[in-house]
């Protein structure tokens, strides 16, 4: 299956769920959806579109927390990248770990230095500062003037 | 009632990328139940990031892993080209590809030496790692270094390959297809390196998936998966060279990988050689004068899987957010289906077949009665153990 094809019918399924889109080259494409939709779009990617879990990217910025889900579909070179934009005071969002083990520990890390939280996470512990760290302190989050 | 002992791996040893604690539970000499603890090196590289300038992010990342030190410059030039949108030259290609490929062989050079040391064949490692010094030698003498080589720039190299040095590096490689045979042959033929290798650690190719395990670790269980071919970058569409697939799954499968990737990457290195002479004259660095806003997705296929840098760019000439996965982050995570139901003696090689953990194995793991808190073994003695079984299965052989 061509990059296009695997596009169109992802873009086809999600359509109420897509937010924006943004192809920055063939290889890579940017999806916003909305946060309540990302079990079922990863899980969609993972068991029926041959979508492997390549990591995610927490970000803190204006718009609140952002999380990029990336997953790469590898015979066809192309990296999908599920964007996510998470309430600024109160950021959760459902695990994946439930669906795969890949993203058990990216999770974790994300709520240690974000403070996201992970609803039905299995393990939400600290994975990098267990014990050396103050809780509630999250070293990663900015501060906006 | 059985009772459940606790053999704890690690956590620390400065030379390795991830130290990691790995409590074995134990019933008897059986693995029940595998936990680990990490971040005892935490070194916050991708907050670090934030402050330093795209060039010094360079030496930055190269400090993450002192074994494989230039995938991760390979994987940031490539996420930070992709936000400005260009192309390197084709002679920086081939010098980025040569120094890549050339860490390929040293770093699975060391990954065999190991692997024989924990099977208790010593002369393995000794072969091995003296066969890896002319390639450290070869870094020398192209890069100026035999670790961290500062070769990587936003838009090429920082050193040409010259002529003159060709003849060399060529003598090297055609030294090291002789003793890749060696190694293969000592490996291969081996009765008594499959009685401890074949069968054990097995990962199917499910527990890739569920894990996205990458590297030799998901090609030997039949995941044919390599970002050289999936997502072509450097000089790898330019030159001929096949992905090694293996379809068992246990640690002979992973060695099996291995060992055979090196001559790929010999073939790939002399490919390349040819490229250079072919390429001759060519700038080896684009100038670059700002880097725009956006973002940019780099991969590159370190010797142990894909390295996958994130970056972010706000428009100045530091990085806004940098996100960096290294191949044994989600390769690690794999113990848990390949040590659980293994002896002990087992457990230590099949830790080891991911190739993260050998440091840890070797000097820091110490043996407790989870119980009163007795000292039962330590790293020499679990070693030992690993002994013990090869010359166990070698009397019975011979």
């Amino acid at each position: 299956m061509s990059r296009e094809e695997i596009i169109d019918q992802f873009r086809k399924k999600f359509e109420p769920e897509i937010l924006d889109v943004t192809e920055k080259n063939p290889k890579r494409m940017i999806v916003t959806v909305r946060p309540e939709a990302i079990l079922e779009i990863a899980e969609y990617l993972y068991t029926s579109a041959g979508f492997r879990f390549i990591i995610a990217t927490a970000l803190h910025t204006r718009k609140g927390f952002e999380i990029h889900y990336h997953f790469s579909r590898d015979e066809a070179g192309l990296i999908l990248n599920i964007h996510v934009v998470l309430d600024k005071d109160d950021p959760k969002i459902e695990s994946l770990s439930n669906l795969f083990n890949a993203s058990n520990w990216i999770e974790r890390e994300m709520h240690e230095l974000y403070g996201i939280d992970f609803v039905n996470h299995p393990n939400q512990e600290k994975l990098i500062s267990e014990g050396n760290w103050a809780e509630g302190v999250y070293p990663y989050r900015k501060e906006f003037k | 009632m059985s009772k459940k002992t606790l053999i704890p791996i690690g956590p620390y040893h400065p030379l390795q990328e991830e130290p990691e604690l790995f409590k074995l539970y134990c019933d008897g000499e059986i693995v029940r139940d595998i936990k680990w603890e990490t971040g005892y090196n935490h070194r916050g590289i991708e907050k670090l990031s934030e402050s330093k300038t795209y060039d010094q992010v360079f030496f930055l990342v190269e400090r993450i892993c002192g074994i494989c030190s230039t995938s991760h410059p390979f994987a940031f030039a490539n996420a930070v080209e992709e936000i400005i949108g260009v192309e390197v030259t084709d002679r920086a290609k081939y010098i980025r590809s040569i120094i890549g490929e050339l860490e390929r062989i040293h770093s699975h050079l060391l990954w065999v030496g190991l692997a024989g040391h924990f099977l208790g064949y010593n002369t393995v490692f000794m072969w091995a790692w003296k066969y890896r010094e002319p390639v450290l030698d070869l870094f020398e003498m192209i890069t100026g270094n035999r670790n961290s080589y500062a070769m990587f720039r936003v838009g090429g190299v920082r050193r040409d390959i010259d002529e003159s040095k060709i003849p060399e590096i060529q003598s090297v490689l055609d030294g090291l297809k002789t003793k890749t045979d060696l190694l293969a042959g000592a490996v291969m033929d081996d009765p008594v390196i499959h009685a401890r290798t074949k069968g054990v650690g097995i990962l199917t190719k499910q527990d890739i998936l569920d894990y996205a395990a990458v590297g030799p670790t998901a090609r030997a269980s039949g995941v044919a998966i390599d970002v050289r071919k999936d997502d072509p970058y450097a000089a790898y569409p330019l030159v001929n060279w096949k992905v090694i697939t293996a379809e068992a799954g246990d640690v002979f499968a992973k060695a099996e990988v291995r060992l055979l990737e090196m001559y790929e990457s010999v073939s790939i290195i002399e490919q390349c050689l040819k490229g250079l002479q072919k390429s001759a004259g060519q700038d080896i660095a684009l100038k670059i004068k700002e880097i725009p806003e956006g973002m940019g997705m780099g991969r590159a296929e370190a010797p142990r899987g894909e390295v996958f840098h994130c970056v972010f760019s706000d428009g100045s000439n530091s990085p806004a957010r940098h996100k960096i996965r290294a191949p044994s982050y989600v390769n690690i995570a794999t113990f848990k289906k390949a040590c659980i139901g293994q002896t002990i003696a087992d457990a230590t090689i099949s830790l080891a077949a991911v190739d993260p953990c050998y440091c840890c194995t070797e000097r820091m793991a110490v043996a407790y009665d989870s119980k009163s808190g007795k000292r039962l073994m330590n790293a020499r003695e679990l070693t030992e153990l690993s002994f013990q079984r090869t010359s166990e299965i070698k009397n019975k052989l011979i």
